[in-house]
């Protein structure tokens, strides 16, 4: 007889699907945020999942110009595999003015602000100039379209740090892009909160329960690509987390394939450590990330 | 793979809850490397006392105020399953963050405090539980430390609340006596209170059994949304959606409700690729269909042969409310229930509990902030419901109130009959319109016509203004008094200063209906269009306008099932045969009967 088990994975995957399904119906102006780390990789897998193939909103990547340069390569080759119709922003001018933590002008958390934050706040918002790929010719043009977006889809999981384990599935931010943590609305039985008053918008969380091993368990089981500085490429050492550069640091480990990846995680040397552990902005002050996070940071 | 299973920690404020999580977590070694000590060197470092409860506790408002806010999650292992831990506040004033905790869970812990005894939000909480329908539950009377492991005072607290949960029907699976920051109970069973011998805080949660699927119940599959991407090459319609209850097989004949419209699926869909011809609860999938049937978002799709959802427009439901502004009569609020999202209105105050104290308030006129209450409720459209404890799935339901979710419910049963909000007001008005001496037959006789509203329906695009204008401009060249109304849902509804979809859509069939009810009893032959209106907003919108006539001329597909349409014309019908036909039609139906044309 036919099989009616739900494993765990399944049900995280049914729920991130019902998820995007009601962001999709409920915003004209959507967009996914793909940061090329493996939880927003797995995102677009489930919006491909939810949309039978298709993926019906752009992708948005901040471009801190810090990033390592596979991701760029990879983000580029996919979005072209996958017709995916994907923008990026950036701080240009903090850029130009090196007014960066790496160029040594500021400390690693106003880098963080400046270089992700305010690039994030004003892609979204349509003020700043948006790049998109021309499928014709492979390269990113200025984009003519300055609505700003309402609904953000976002890979946080709530395993990852504090502050985001209080987040709700439907988050809403202000006009600043504010959110008001102490005040946040119900989320009960799969409804979610979709009206928004105008001039807010809202992010959504469709990975909140996700932890970093199911994340792993699902990209062998679904065979997604992810790029291959998450591996081991021979000197021992592999990302855990990617950000930039000069701030996110590799970890020793010899997983060379995803299931190594899982064993390592499952009941290997990464059981008990913070996946964060190799971000530097976390560990900043009390709260850095909440912080960052109650500006708008992802 | 293993099993996991959601549980909240609940409880009055300060009671100890996150200190039992954190507890938890760090009793089994489920805390990532480092985090415990990090704390302590926190704590050091601000000199102030180490406690569990700022492992959880993650916001900086939290950690000073001592309290949590808002619910977090964590994640914890058993030899059994996988846990995620729901760490819910105990505050009032954070009611709703506790709901969305709790409405998450499978199981719950009801956290009460050995010293302090049963408090206002020991009660609230528990009665909460049985509201969301959690069927699991322990209850831990915590800080025992405090009153020297004293098993008198233990079986205390459990008798008086084990009354009190008798009368909300509750049946907890056991009390356990615990000191959370000693960790005593929490893994093993604790050698400072030798007299209690059932089982630890870790072993009752392993003994906390999982709901069984519902893939043996009936079908319901609301409708999420309907996909075409034919842009991009897909020819598919899809239905997409989660089976919320029961299963679905290629083949099966299906019917969509309240529209009633009926097809057969041919085809389960997925990606990458179709793996299997059937999909079962839980599951979020699509199918196609066999015909091309017309279904908004919303509708329920269940099997023709299974029992179906009620299907109305009153239901009388048990509700709370966390709204800042009180739940009250006389306004329009939006009603989710499933995918579905429709105007309401409260009609009726059965009772107002207080939740603490389970009395209740008769003649309450307004349901406040943290009240539970008894009401009856009534949709400005037929919705498709069951009660909560036939498919609970497809029996709760929110209220959204000024963008906010406001309350929530439970349906206990339809109710049938009696006066609709909309027949009210039509018999009101009637009562308090004082009709011109002018009768409409004299009217008709010296216009030379007969009033009516002639409405064009179809789907956007189909030329209906152009059609209506080419019409207004012929019968006027005939000398009628005629009228095209092409005001939009912007203009209509932007004096309520609602941008909601789902009300503003009604809230421009009920204006567009009064506006017509004047124009007509003025004696004009009104024309104006609508798009994508569905069976039910016809019937509102002719409803309206009576008692005057109305005139249904569709354009393009006709999607109507119940509807009355008298006039269907082709999405390519030329303009001036158009016109011709509509003319012939309000001959027929002795609009322009030519006795009035002497």
């Amino acid at each position: 007889m036919n099989d009616k088990t739900m494993t765990k994975l399944d049900s995280l995957e049914a729920q991130s699907v019902y998820i995007l399904r009601e962001a999709y119906r409920e915003f004209k102006s959507l967009v996914m945020l793909w940061s090329i780390g493996k939880d927003s990789t797995v995102l677009l897998w489930l919006a491909r999942k939810a949309f039978f193939g298709h993926v019906p909103f752009p992708l948005v990547h901040i471009d801190t110009s810090y990033k390592i340069p596979e991701m760029i390569a990879y983000r580029d080759r996919l979005a072209k595999e996958w017709k995916l119709n994907m923008i990026y922003g950036q701080n240009t001018e903090a850029l130009k003015a090196k007014q960066t933590f790496p160029e040594g002008k500021i400390d690693r958390l106003a880098c963080c602000k400046s270089l992700k934050t305010e690039a994030l706040k004003h892609t979204l918002a349509g003020d700043w100039p948006r790049y998109r790929m021309n499928h014709e010719t492979g390269k990113y043009e200025l984009d003519t379209n300055k609505e700003p977006y309402t609904g953000v889809i976002v890979g946080v999981r709530a395993d990852e740090e504090g502050s985001r384990s209080k987040e709700r599935y439907f988050s809403p931010r202000d006009r600043n892009n504010d959110w008001d943590v102490g005040d946040q609305p119900p989320e009960l039985w799969n409804q979610f909160k979709t009206d928004f008053a105008p001039g807010t918008h809202l992010r959504i969380h469709p990975l909140l329960d996700w932890t970093e091993l199911n994340i792993w368990e699902y990209i062998e089981r679904e065979n997604i690509p992810v790029t291959k500085l998450y591996f081991d490429q021979g000197d021992g050492k592999r990302y855990r987390s990617l950000g930039c550069y000069p701030c996110t640091s590799a970890v020793e480990s010899t997983a060379k394939t995803v299931h190594e990846i899982v064993e390592e995680l499952r009941a290997g040397k990464f059981a008990n450590i913070a996946e964060r552990s190799g971000r530097a902005q976390d560990k900043d002050g009390g709260g850095g990330l909440e912080g960052l996070r109650r500006d708008g940071y992802m | 793979m293993r099993e996991q299973m959601n549980v909240v920690i609940v409880g009055h404020v300060d009671h100890g809850k996150s200190t039992l999580i954190g507890r938890l977590l760090a009793d089994t070694g489920s805390l990532p490397q480092g985090k415990l000590e990090a704390v302590r060197e926190n704590c050091k470092r601000n000199a102030k006392p180490f406690e569990y409860a700022f492992l959880l506790d993650a916001l900086k408002d939290e950690q000073s105020q001592g309290i949590t806010i808002d619910t977090a999650r964590s994640f914890f292992k058993s030899k059994k399953r996988d846990y995620i831990i729901i760490d819910a506040p105990g505050h009032i004033e954070f009611l709703k963050n506790m709901i969305t905790g709790a409405a998450r869970a499978e199981a719950a812990v009801l956290v009460i405090d050995a010293h302090e005894g049963i408090k206002e939000n020991s009660k609230r909480h528990g009665y909460m539980m049985s509201f969301l329908g959690i069927k699991n539950i322990t209850i831990c009377v915590n800080k025992m430390d405090l009153v020297h492991y004293d098993r008198e005072v233990f079986e205390d607290i459990k008798t008086q609340y084990e009354e009190f949960l008798r009368e909300i029907n509750l049946k907890p699976t056991n009390f356990i006596p615990l000191a959370a920051r000693e960790g005593e109970n929490i893994v093993e069973l604790s050698t400072k209170m030798p007299w209690y011998k059932e089982l630890s805080v870790l072993q009752a949660l392993d003994h906390f059994t999982k709901a069984a699927p519902n893939h043996e119940r009936e079908l319901r599959f609301p409708v999420q949304d309907i996909y075409k991407f034919t842009a991009q090459g897909d020819e598919r319609r899809i239905f997409a959606g989660r089976v919320e209850s029961g299963s679905v097989t290629v083949g099966d004949d299906v019917i969509f409700l309240p529209s009633k419209k009926t097809s057969r699926v041919t085809s389960v869909e997925a990606f990458p690729k179709a793996v299997n011809n059937f999909a079962f609860a839980g599951q979020s999938t699509g199918v196609t269909l066999e015909t091309q049937v017309y279904v908004r978002p919303g509708e329920i799709m269940c099997k023709a042969k299974e029992k179906q959802p009620h299907t109305g427009t009153k239901f009388k439901a048990n509700i709370f409310w966390m709204g800042k502004q009180p739940f009250v009569k006389g306004k329009n609020y939006k009603l989710k229930i499933a995918t579905q999202q429709v105007p309401v209105v409260l009609s009726e105050i059965i009772n107002v509990l207080d939740a603490s104290e389970l009395s209740s308030i008769q003649n309450k006129p307004q349901v406040d902030r943290h009240d539970v209450a008894e009401c009856v409720f009534e949709t400005l459209k037929p919705i498709a419901f069951d009660d909560i404890h036939f498919i609970p799935e497809t029996g709760r339901f929110v209220i959204v109130d000024n963008y906010e979710i406001a309350g929530g419910g439970i349906i206990l049963a339809p109710v049938y009959a009696q006066d609709s909000v909309l027949g009210q007001h039509v018999k009101n008005r009637e009562f308090s319109w004082t009709r011109s001496d002018i009768t409409p037959d004299k009217r008709a006789m010296k216009y030379q016509h007969k009033a009516v509203l002639i409405v064009l329906t179809g789907q956007v695009d189909t030329g209906k203004q152009v059609l209506a204008k080419a019409l207004e401009e012929t019968l006027f060249k005939m000398g009628k008094f005629t009228y095209f109304l092409g005001v939009s849902n912007q203009i209509l509804t932007s004096s309520n200063g609602s941008n909601d979809r789902v009300l503003s859509r009604v809230q421009h069939i009920q204006q567009l209906g009064e506006l017509a009810h004047v124009l007509t009893d003025a004696g004009l032959i009104l024309i104006t269009s609508v798009s994508d209106i569905d069976d039910d907003e016809l019937n509102m919108l002719k409803y309206l306008n009576s008692p005057n006539k109305t005139i249904v001329v569709n354009v393009g597909p006709n999607n109507f099932t119940q509807a009355e349409v008298d006039l269907v014309l082709d999405e390519h019908e030329p303009t001036a045969s158009g016109v011709a036909k509509i003319v012939d039609c309000l001959t027929k139906s002795l609009v322009l009967d030519p006795e009035y044309s002497i």
